[in-house]
């Protein structure tokens, strides 16, 4: 597979950019923060996202979706970065449906349509402590009846306080930090007292606390115990698709910042025509180029079924780790003073960039975990 | 994938195991593994002259060029297969030359079909190895300002004058090389001619660098007569020709920053430092520089593999090579840069047996280099800034 898009991708990403510029720009954001909005997204964007077939992209067309990849979940949610909207896709969309895949017919039947309608997100609950320790799992689900009863924390759920639908890593044998042991559960929203905290991006992610909730025996995605694969699995999925939110936020970021060293005029001319600031500007450029070749061998990989997705997934999401937090640095600093004002977008770009980088693990995290699966 | 495209792959990877020598399937240690061809070739193994024959012959050494100059004939898709084919078996490259990674190209492209028939076959059968005359003393970064004359002498030109930086100038057959036809016109005063480094009149002194090898020759030309057939391109139009051939030049210094196969940091540095019981390697900052580094070198080559993609299908931007360039020098630097930490003391070694005549510490001054030949790492950025990214009055 050459590593540039297909003709049916450039038309995709022909039709998702120009509607998620049109529906969602920054304005969106800025509106929704203004007015204090409690959901963290807007319903009537997420039933369009359903009306263009968004919604079930990755989903298998035996469930009713396009059947399509994760280039191409990529290519939609490059658009929502590069325009910040808040939108339940990468959770939903990518995430839950992901997640359904290896969930049982009855499961995936009870959940899918509503996704695939836009009538219903999910929100994916995994960590636990203030930085990503994925395979770290302590909250409990006990047998009890014919089903488990749920009791412990998640932390850091965007969208935990308004889904539908929980995918939840929980322990149902074993310690905290035991390979075996974690199970994944598919819950409904309400199972969980959710409290949602306000982030630096004006963004919205939940604490879930289970206090002790009885859920079905169906609501087992997989194996009892056996949930460390798919876990593993379902993590590759979502820093894929958080690395091509963070590229288009870096590309959003990069073109507002080139734009304003073609306009803005000091000392008699376009301070785009200082070398200082060229070469910063084409090393910018040159950062996020390879965090794109970095994003889209990742996507790849995994719609080949490969296993080098895992590795190639923190490669991605440590590259444009990198890339996307030079370009809000640079962003900010080149627009000078008015970069620090909250009228200007810039700020918005930095802001999100951080919550996105923090996001099932950062450039430390995924270096670290690179080391691990080369053996030091 | 295509079922064609999977038999071929098949039938690639059949060949490569039958035909490449066991030894050829070593990683290459010194530069005596690496194999440059031509007139004056020493091979260091019987396998290593087996091995470019027996691609050669195939039209291996250059997979997608044309049959009937020497190549392989292959499409993009099957040259991509070769490679992959040939990099998973641990095949080493048959033949390293300027002929197929520079001059081939723009004679493709700019050549003669008497140009092309004559030259290319034995650049890809490594009979004749080339250097490039470009860089004079007082044309560097600006090297449009270059003042080698040649005159036109009716039925041949007459060449005067001076290169510097010449890779592997007294080692090579032939050279390509830029010449002033007209010194009233900067950009369009400037030809390329291709001639024999045997023609009288032409002298090399190798330059002794900082790594203790002589890789770079001054290059004198004294009343050197050149046959007007050999000329490239349109008079006074050779910068077109050379630009062209830069881009190249670019793509394959940027290659460097890939061949990260020849070296493991973490494998010399546990070697070195040793693990903890955890498994991670014992000093953790070193650790931490080396992860960080291998996070890019990986991501680079995804960057390698697109890019090499969308230039064979023409979507790259003319442009990009200079991105490649840039970054993937710049790397190659940190890379060394890394491997001398990880190797400690032992790597400082100059010339003992051990350290195998201070292989690591010349490889290590040797990378410095790359960001200053084939256009500097600011030439690159100023090009970025002006064609990619139209940044004003640059």
């Amino acid at each position: 597979m050459p590593m540039f898009l297909t003709d049916e991708q450039v038309m995709l990403a022909d039709t998702a950019r120009p509607f998620l510029a049109d529906t969602a720009p920054v304005a969106h954001r800025r509106a929704l923060r203004d007015a204090d909005d409690e959901r963290g997204y807007a319903p009537d964007l997420w039933r369009r996202f359903a009306e263009m077939g968004f919604t079930g992209i990755v989903a298998d067309e035996a469930d009713g979706g396009l059947g399509l990849g994760h280039v191409e979940a990529g290519i939609v949610l490059e658009e929502i970065g590069r325009n910040l909207t808040p939108s339940p896709f990468l959770s939903t969309a990518v995430g839950a449906v992901t997640a359904l895949k290896g969930a049982s017919e009855p499961l995936r039947r009870r959940h899918l349509p509503a996704i695939l309608a836009g009538e219903s997100i999910a929100a994916i609950a995994i960590d636990e402590a203030a930085r990503h320790r994925p395979h770290h799992v302590g909250l409990r689900a006990e047998r009890s009846g014919n089903g488990f009863r749920l009791s412990g924390t998640k932390r850091f759920v965007p969208f935990g306080h308004v889904a539908d639908l929980l995918i939840v890593a929980a322990r149902t044998s074993g310690a905290p930090d035991d390979v075996d042991g974690i199970t994944l559960f598919a819950v409904p929203g309400d199972a969980a007292t959710a409290s949602p905290r306000r982030l630096a991006d004006a963004s919205l992610a939940a604490r879930l606390d289970f206090a002790d909730v009885q859920v079905d025996g169906d609501a087992v995605i997989g194996e009892v115990d056996g949930g460390r694969g798919p876990l593993d699995a379902l993590l590759t999925v979502l820093r894929t698709g958080a690395a091509s939110e963070m590229l288009g936020l870096a590309n959003g970021a990069a073109d507002m910042t080139m734009a304003y060293l073609r306009d803005r005029k000091q000392f008699g001319q376009a301070i785009g025509s200082f070398q200082v600031l060229q070469h910063r500007a084409a090393h910018l450029y040159c950062e996020l180029e390879v965090a794109r070749a970095a994003v889209l061998k990742a996507q790849q990989l995994l719609d080949q079924g490969a296993e080098a997705a895992d590795r190639a997934a923190t490669v991605a999401k440590g590259m444009v780790g990198f890339a996307s937090l030079l370009a809000v640095q640079e962003g900010v600093q080149m627009h000078g003073g008015i970069g620090m004002t909250d009228e200007y977008d810039i700020g918005f770009y930095m802001k999100r960039q951080r919550v996105l980088a923090e996001l099932y693990g950062d450039s430390d995290f995924h270096a670290d975990r690179l080391a691990r699966l080369s053996g030091y | 994938m295509s079922d064609d495209l999977t038999a071929f792959r098949a039938e690639t990877r059949a060949w490569l195991e039958a035909h490449c020598p066991a030894e050829m399937r070593e990683p290459v240690r010194s530069d005596k593994d690496v194999c440059w061809g031509g007139r004056k070739a020493r091979f260091s193994s019987a396998a290593q002259k087996q091995w470019l024959d027996i691609m050669g012959a195939r039209g291996w050494t250059v997979p997608d060029w044309p049959a009937r100059y020497g190549g392989g004939g292959l499409s993009p898709d099957q040259a991509k297969i070769v490679r992959q084919e040939m990099a998973d078996l641990g095949c080493r490259t048959p033949l390293h030359s300027f002929g197929i990674s520079m001059l081939g190209p723009a004679l493709l492209r700019y050549g003669t079909e008497e140009q092309k028939l004559e030259h290319l076959p034995r650049i890809a059968r490594g009979e004749i190895r080339w250097c490039q005359g470009y860089s004079e003393p007082n044309a560097g970064s600006d090297l449009a300002s270059l003042a080698t004359r040649a005159e036109d002498m009716g039925d041949h030109f007459l060449v005067n004058g001076q290169k510097v930086w010449t890779s592997y100038a007294d080692q090579a057959d032939w050279i390509f090389c830029l010449v002033r036809t007209d010194p009233t016109n900067k950009h369009r005063g400037i030809s390329f001619l291709l001639f024999d480094m045997d023609s009288p009149g032409v002298s090399t002194r190798p330059i002794l660098l900082i790594s203790g090898y002589s890789p770079f020759c001054e290059t004198f030309f004294d009343n050197v007569k050149v046959p007007k057939d050999q000329l490239v391109g349109e008079i006074n139009r050779g910068w077109d020709v050379a630009k062209y051939l830069l881009g190249h030049e670019r793509e394959m210094i940027s290659g460097m920053g890939t061949q990260g196969g020849a070296i493991s940091l973490s494998k010399i540095a546990l070697a070195n430092l040793g693990a903890e019981a955890d498994g991670r390697l014992a000093d953790p900052i070193l650790r931490a520089r080396i992860a960080q580094f291998d996070l890019r070198a990986e991501a680079f080559r995804a960057m390698s593999e697109r890019f090499l993609d969308e230039l064979k299908a023409g979507k790259a931007h003319p442009a990009q090579p200079s991105m490649m360039k840039y970054t993937g020098t710049e790397l190659n630097k940190q890379r060394y840069e890394l491997a001398m930490a990880a190797g400690g003391s032992a790597a400082l070694e100059w010339d003992s047996d051990e350290s195998r005549q201070g292989a690591a510490a010349r490889a290590w001054l040797r990378t410095k280099a790359n960001s200053i030949e084939g256009g500097t790492s600011e030439i690159q950025l100023n090009i970025i800034a002006k064609r990619i990214l139209a940044l004003p009055g640059a």
